[in-house]
């Protein structure tokens, strides 16, 4: 039982290391594949794979609309179209979605004509100075003519005397009731140049919507990514050795979800000043090493009695090795899973926390709702619907979205949801 | 059993211990001093007289004196003063804001539990058709919608344009100018009606779904709900007791309304989506098979022998829903101004309240772990299949 003896065993059982790697990659290929095709017949998981591909596409065309195509983008940019030409375009086109020799070249050569499409039609089509999402600013906004009066009863054509004293006549001396009033306004609602209007800072919509999303996706991978690994690991360990260890980890994960998470991120957030990826690593961390970690722990116990892992025992793997190679392995995919909602959690508890005005961060959808309603546009109803609606929209959209790809996904790789 | 419960209680006190711990070091780590603050922005009060009040509140005394004598002072029961209302003692504090937050919480939990059971039980059973479709996607899009924006959506909507609820807080206080009630005494009885009420009718419920005859059970259920209305209504209107506390218990409710209808709406598909999975892992079953072989009706079959099976999980989170209904408290109270134990957590961390955010923080550690010892032992109780180890 040492390892030297597994070493050489599996050498010789598995001579050539590439025809080793060119199978497992097949393997590979054809679980994805497998799933993928469990996972198209799921309608409400595609609806949101195309709402995370289009949020995903905003927040890549962002940096494209404002300084030009640079190559991360444009590589970006690629891994949002082939799936998507692959996927919607083809079909439409007549060709047959399961030649591979011939989609293959086709869809690759359509995605990457689109992206220099992309980037050669919008490449630095926004002046920054206007533009940018936090220091831009429209100088020229529309212009509206308001009439002064003592009384008012349309906010959209008449002007109250208060309002009227930061106003002049043009010759300088004092507006009175019945004087007529050119006003350039901020926030301006949708026009050509802003299509989602400007904010009250003269900011465009738009712009600060892809930005927005940008900060989502880079707060719900970071948390998604750290979720994962704690949850995996400290659910495969505490399986594995058992023991103390496990009794002090799952305590800890106990701990963990007791914590009333929400009131200890504003307690944080008023220790340290918090940024968006901290937030992002601690969201992780804390739904990672509680309560994912107390689901994969119990995945993991089931995977540790099977015989492969006795087997490997046998064969003299080491401890770490079984836990990486035989463990993790099998855990995987309910941990993916859990990525998905960890998703859903992270953007909802950004928003939330901006909106409460605890986060350090240039831009996010939570920003704008927080901005929306501490200038009390909220109250206005349909007035103002460009600061209110597309930012809430956006967080319930994208959240949902992962949401629903989460379920779909559930749907596919928990065996006892299966529908054969 | 016995054993066991005695066995988690250590655990638990030994994690309330850390707990307190955690969070009195994080808490003190807070930047700034609320008490400083006070005193050093008044130019009334004399240098030496506000080191005197630092002093005798023990604000100067090094970290571990001051852990310390409060962790004493915690397990003596004296959760010491709140420094931004100051003579108030903290337990006091906190015992005025529970009884807000129960009657609030307990009717939201009910109302959304409910609808989400009912529904969950409809999409299971009609899986892949258009009306589980339409539901799954209408709740998923109400449960990961951006609560806060959707809440002021509400607001502006039925408070606002609509104008037939009130916009915020949890009572009118012109109506209470010249109340013989204090507004908790109003909570209290309005949360012992509903506790006895919602106690009599599950009883009931119980009871009666052992009638096999259906025409029957029918008869006889409606009867009783119809009795416990009417005692109901006999309580507000006809008796003494009630009806002069009904105005002001009429007031409260009038504004629970949006609250209560906006986290229904956002919560309930999360119960519906988990009754779904566990009537489909239910519905696999060889009983259900059985049951179906033997030529039961279809909604017997659904009632009786699936849904009933599986409640099990939604009976664990409701326990847990109830545990930590605090911590989602937070939001709720924040948008409505509903003045519970939400809000003062919030805003003793906000306004650096050190006793007051320590002793609400305890408060929420303390419900959220006795109820997760609540779930286990159900969860023995109630699942056949598990037994607790070392017996």
């Amino acid at each position: 039982m040492t390892a030297m003896s597994g070493s050489t065993i599996s050498q010789d059982a598995f001579a050539g290391r590439l025809s080793r790697w060119r199978r497992r990659a097949k393997l590979l290929w054809t679980g994805l594949t497998n799933n993928w095709r469990l996972f198209r017949a799921n309608r409400i998981g595609i609806v949101g794979v195309s709402i995370i591909m289009l949020f995903g596409f905003m927040a890549l065309i962002h940096p494209i609309l404002l300084s030009g195509l640079s190559w991360y983008s444009a590589v970006g940019l690629f891994i949002v179209f082939w799936p998507a030409v692959a996927w919607l375009a083809l079909p439409i086109l007549g060709e047959h979605r399961h030649n591979r020799k011939i989609s293959l070249p086709v869809t690759v050569g359509l995605a990457a004509a689109l992206v220099t499409a992309v980037g050669v039609g919008l490449g630095d089509t926004w002046d920054a100075g206007t533009y940018h999402p936090v220091v831009g600013n429209e100088a020229d906004p529309p212009t509206r003519l308001l009439t002064v009066v003592n009384d008012v009863t349309d906010p959209e054509t008449e002007m109250s005397l208060r309002q009227a004293l930061l106003y002049s006549n043009p010759d300088g001396s004092p507006l009175l009731p019945g004087d007529v009033v050119e006003v350039r306004e901020q926030p301006a609602q949708p026009y050509g140049r802003h299509w989602l209007g400007t904010d009250p800072l003269g900011r465009d919509i738009l712009s600060q919507l892809m930005k927005g999303a940008q900060s989502a996706f880079l707060l719900g991978m970071v948390a998604a990514i750290v979720t994962v690994s704690f949850a995996t690991a400290v659910g495969s360990i505490a399986a594995y050795l058992g023991g103390w260890v496990d009794a002090l980890l799952m305590r800890l994960a106990d701990l963990l979800l007791m914590l009333p998470g929400l009131a200890i991120f504003i307690v944080m957030s008023s220790v340290f000043t918090f940024e968006l990826w901290h937030l992002a690593v601690l969201l992780g961390i804390l739904s990672g090493f509680g309560g994912v970690a107390i689901v994969l722990k119990s995945q993991a116990l089931a995977v540790t009695v099977k015989p492969f892992i006795e087997a490997a025992r046998v064969a003299g793997a080491s401890t770490a090795r079984v836990i990486l190679v035989h463990v993790v392995p099998n855990v995987m995919p309910l941990s993916l899973l859990y990525m998905m909602f960890t998703v859903t959690g992270a953007i909802q508890t950004e928003a939330i926390l901006s909106f409460l005005g605890l986060l350090n961060i240039d831009m996010s959808w939570g920003l704008m709702i927080e901005l929306a309603r501490n200038q009390g546009y909220f109250l206005t109803g349909m007035r103002f619907w460009w600061l209110v609606f597309p930012s809430g929209l956006c967080v319930s959209l994208l959240a949902a979205a992962f949401f629903l790809v989460g379920r779909a996904m559930d749907e596919v790789i928990n065996p006892r949801l299966r529908r054969r | 059993m016995t054993r066991y419960i005695a066995r988690r209680t250590a655990q638990m006190v030994i994690l309330f211990l850390v707990f307190l711990t955690l969070t009195f070091l994080l808490l003190t780590a807070l930047p700034g001093d609320v008490v400083k603050q006070k005193f050093a922005t008044n130019p009334n009060i004399p240098p030496e007289a506000a080191q005197l009040a630092i002093e005798r509140l023990g604000l100067d005394k090094p970290l571990w004196e001051q852990y310390s004598s409060y962790m004493w002072n915690f397990f003596r029961g004296d959760f010491g003063f709140s420094f931004t209302q100051y003579p108030r003692p903290v337990s006091d504090i906190i015992l005025e804001r529970i009884p807000r937050t129960l009657v609030l919480f307990l009717t939201v939990l009910v109302s959304y539990y409910i609808l989400g059971f009912v529904t969950g039980k409809f999409i299971a059973w009609r899986r892949g058709r258009r009306g589980e479709h339409a539901l799954t996607v209408g709740g998923v899009l109400l449960y990961t919608v951006f609560y806060p924006w959707f809440a002021l959506m509400l607001i502006w909507f039925f408070a606002f344009y609509a104008d037939v609820v009130p916009i915020n807080k949890f009572l009118d206080p012109q109506e209470w100018v010249d109340a013989p009630f204090s507004s908790n005494h109003v909570f209290m009885v309005i949360f012992a009606v509903l506790l006895v009420g919602a106690v009599t009718a599950l009883v009931f419920w119980i009871l009666t779904r052992r009638i096999r005859d259906p025409a029957r059970r029918r008869r006889i259920a409606w009867t009783g709900y119809t009795l416990l209305g009417a005692v109901l209504v006999w309580f507000w209107y006809g008796s003494e007791f009630g009806s002069a506390r009904r105005l002001y218990a009429g007031d409260i409710a009038h504004h629970m309304i949006l609250p209560v209808m906006t986290i229904t709406l956002i919560s309930f598909a999360g119960i519906m989506l988990l009754t779904r999975s566990s009537m489909l892992e239910t519905m696999r079953e060889d009983f259900i098979l059985t049951a179906r072989a033997k030529g039961l009706a279809e909604n017997i079959v659904r009632d009786r022998h699936a849904a009933r099976t599986a409640l099990l999980p939604v009976t664990t989170s409701l326990v847990i829903a109830v545990a930590t209904v605090i911590d989602g408290g937070i939001i709720t109270e924040t948008v409505y101004s509903w003045p519970g134990m939400g809000e003062l957590l919030f805003s003793s961390v906000i306004n650096q309240d050190l006793n007051l955010a320590i002793g609400a923080f305890s408060f929420v550690g303390v419900m959220a772990m006795v109820g997760h010892l609540v779930v286990d032992i159900l969860y023995v109780f109630l699942d056949p299949r598990i037994r607790v180890t070392g017996e």
